[in-house]
């Protein structure tokens, strides 16, 4: 068994004419809580999806737990859990329901007990039989996060999970992964937008920029290249202060026009 | 086995939690009874083909399964769109079993859904020949509803939003109603249209319902289970390959 839970060599991907990933290498040990951070469109949610067989890349090596996520997705698929960035909840069913289901998709062993506690850790046990549509975006962030948590894997991908929570819940929330890093050797890979949260968090990070990676190392090792006092100043030095726009997926047009539905309705 | 059954689970609470759509659904199906049945009804007496109710009953049963079907397939654009098709996407399961719990789920929907309008059909005056026939009725429902659920499915597996929809419920899913037999006898038409209607798998599927209901069908029972279940496995396998290879 090889020393790093995640290798990518050379990882490329385009979208047509663009290139939202350009020939990445990098890799994660096992056992290790590595950071993965980048300014909006950088690349970040395009290599985690690479890496979790959502997407196929256009060119370059990668193995998960020495695994080809595109050949052998199945069994990559049964080395990770994923809290994903947009909402992936079922909105019509109960908060119980999405973790019911979760845990019959996952094969979760002894799932009741796990999700009673997992829900009360988000404090949502309350509200386990409301309708998720009825929930505040807080609260669905939180029921997605008790939710990939549900199972144990070997490797935990969390892309932007503190996005729009409260500091209680993202102390706990780094609590748990600590805990299950600790106990079980789970890795952990994740992206922020806080840069004081990978900075506490992650034993390593790397900074990926327009699809390359600028700098990767130790937080204090990245610090240190660019003589910065925080990890902020070292990210915006080394990836610049102009604001980067992107694209409203069809997604985001979607949920507009069903907003002024909604809107209308009322 | 537990992720087929989990996906179906699914859908039944999805659908049976949303009452107003359960109502909607019922609307078309009703108005065409209503105005074809009585509105027709007469006409086609005089023209000496007997009861058109008994005749069109089977026809709305197939209208009504090839428009639930093909809406719970398509369902999973919305589910893309909304975020869950991901949650199944990357679970350790294997995607082929993922489809064919939420294609069993949709077509019991549309079973159920079309044997509510049975029964508002037999209300209206509508007589199976041989109420036994009613079994075997609903298990040809529920092959007609797998069909085109996964049809469905299949579409919505290739499509990424809503743009497409409209284009294939113009071009497909009306021509397949209207073309189909069942508001009109395949036995009068001109042979262009009898030509449609037989590559039309809806003349098939409200062809068994007429032979079972109604005790008389135009290709033979036989024939109408033995290209509905060829055609739904074809479909199957066309939407296994599609829904496989979905990119997120």
């Amino acid at each position: 068994m090889s020393d790093a839970m995640i290798e990518v060599i050379d990882l490329t991907k385009k979208f047509g004419d663009v290139t939202a990933v350009d020939a990445v290498s990098f890799s994660v040990k096992r056992g290790e809580i590595f950071a993965f951070l980048g300014p909006n469109g950088a690349g970040k949610s395009t290599t985690i999806k690479m890496l979790t067989t959502l997407l196929r890349p256009t060119s370059g090596t990668i193995r998960v737990n020495g695994l080809d996520p595109h050949k052998q997705a199945l069994a990559v698929r049964r080395s990770f859990g994923i809290v994903f960035q947009d909402p992936s909840l079922d909105d019509q069913l109960t908060a119980q329901e999405n973790m019911e289901i979760h845990g019959a998709l996952y094969k979760v062993k002894d799932a009741k007990p796990k999700i009673e506690r997992l829900l009360k850790f988000v404090d949502l046990y309350d509200r386990r039989k409301t309708q998720v549509q009825k929930f505040s975006g807080g609260m669905k962030r939180r029921l997605e996060i008790a939710r990939g948590l549900l199972h144990h894997p070997t490797i935990i991908f969390l892309d932007e999970p503190t996005l729009g929570l409260d500091p209680q819940t993202r102390n706990q929330m780094w609590a748990y992964l600590h805990e299950m890093n600790k106990n079980e050797g789970t890795t952990v890979f994740f992206t922020t937008h806080y840069m004081e949260e990978a900075d506490r968090n992650a034993q390593r990070i790397a900074i990926i920029d327009n699809g390359k990676i600028v700098a990767m190392g130790s937080p204090a090792e990245v610090k240190q290249s660019q003589n910065a006092e925080t990890l902020e100043d070292a990210f915006l030095a080394l990836t610049g202060h102009s604001i980067r726009e992107e694209d409203a997926s069809s997604t985001d047009r979607m949920r507009t026009m069903m907003r002024g539905f909604q809107n209308r309705r009322r | 086995m537990s992720t087929i059954y989990i996906m179906w689970l699914r859908q039944m609470l999805r659908y049976f939690r949303s009452p107003p759509r359960i109502v909607a659904a019922l609307a078309q199906p009703l108005l065409y009874l209503l105005a074809f049945g009585y509105g027709f009804g007469r006409i086609y007496q005089m023209a000496g083909q007997g009861d058109y109710l008994a005749f069109l009953a089977p026809g709305i049963l197939g209208m009504s399964i090839l428009f639930t079907s093909i809406f719970s397939g398509m369902e999973l654009i919305w589910d893309r769109q909304f975020g869950f098709l991901k949650e199944t996407l990357a679970a350790p399961v294997s995607r082929v079993n993922v489809m064919l719990g939420r294609t069993a789920g949709g077509a019991t929907v549309a079973t159920f859904q079309a044997a509510i309008v049975l029964v508002l059909a037999i209300l209206f005056g509508f007589r199976p020949h041989d109420w036994w026939m009613l079994i075997p009725a609903l298990l040809a429902m529920f092959l007609v509803a797998m069909l085109f659920t996964t049809l469905g499915t299949w579409f919505a597996a290739m499509l990424s939003d809503f743009q497409g929809f409209q284009m294939i419920m113009n071009f497909l899913v009306m021509p397949m109603f209207f073309l189909s037999g069942a508001m009109f006898p395949l036995n009068s038409v001109p042979p262009v249209l009898s030509m449609i209607a037989r590559v039309d798998p809806l003349s098939y599927g409200v062809d068994a319902f007429r032979g079972l209901l109604g005790g008389a069908s135009h290709f033979g029972l036989g024939v109408d289970f033995a290209v509905l279940a060829v055609i739904t496995l074809v479909l199957l396998a066309l939407g296994s390959r599609a829904f496989s290879r979905i990119e997120a």
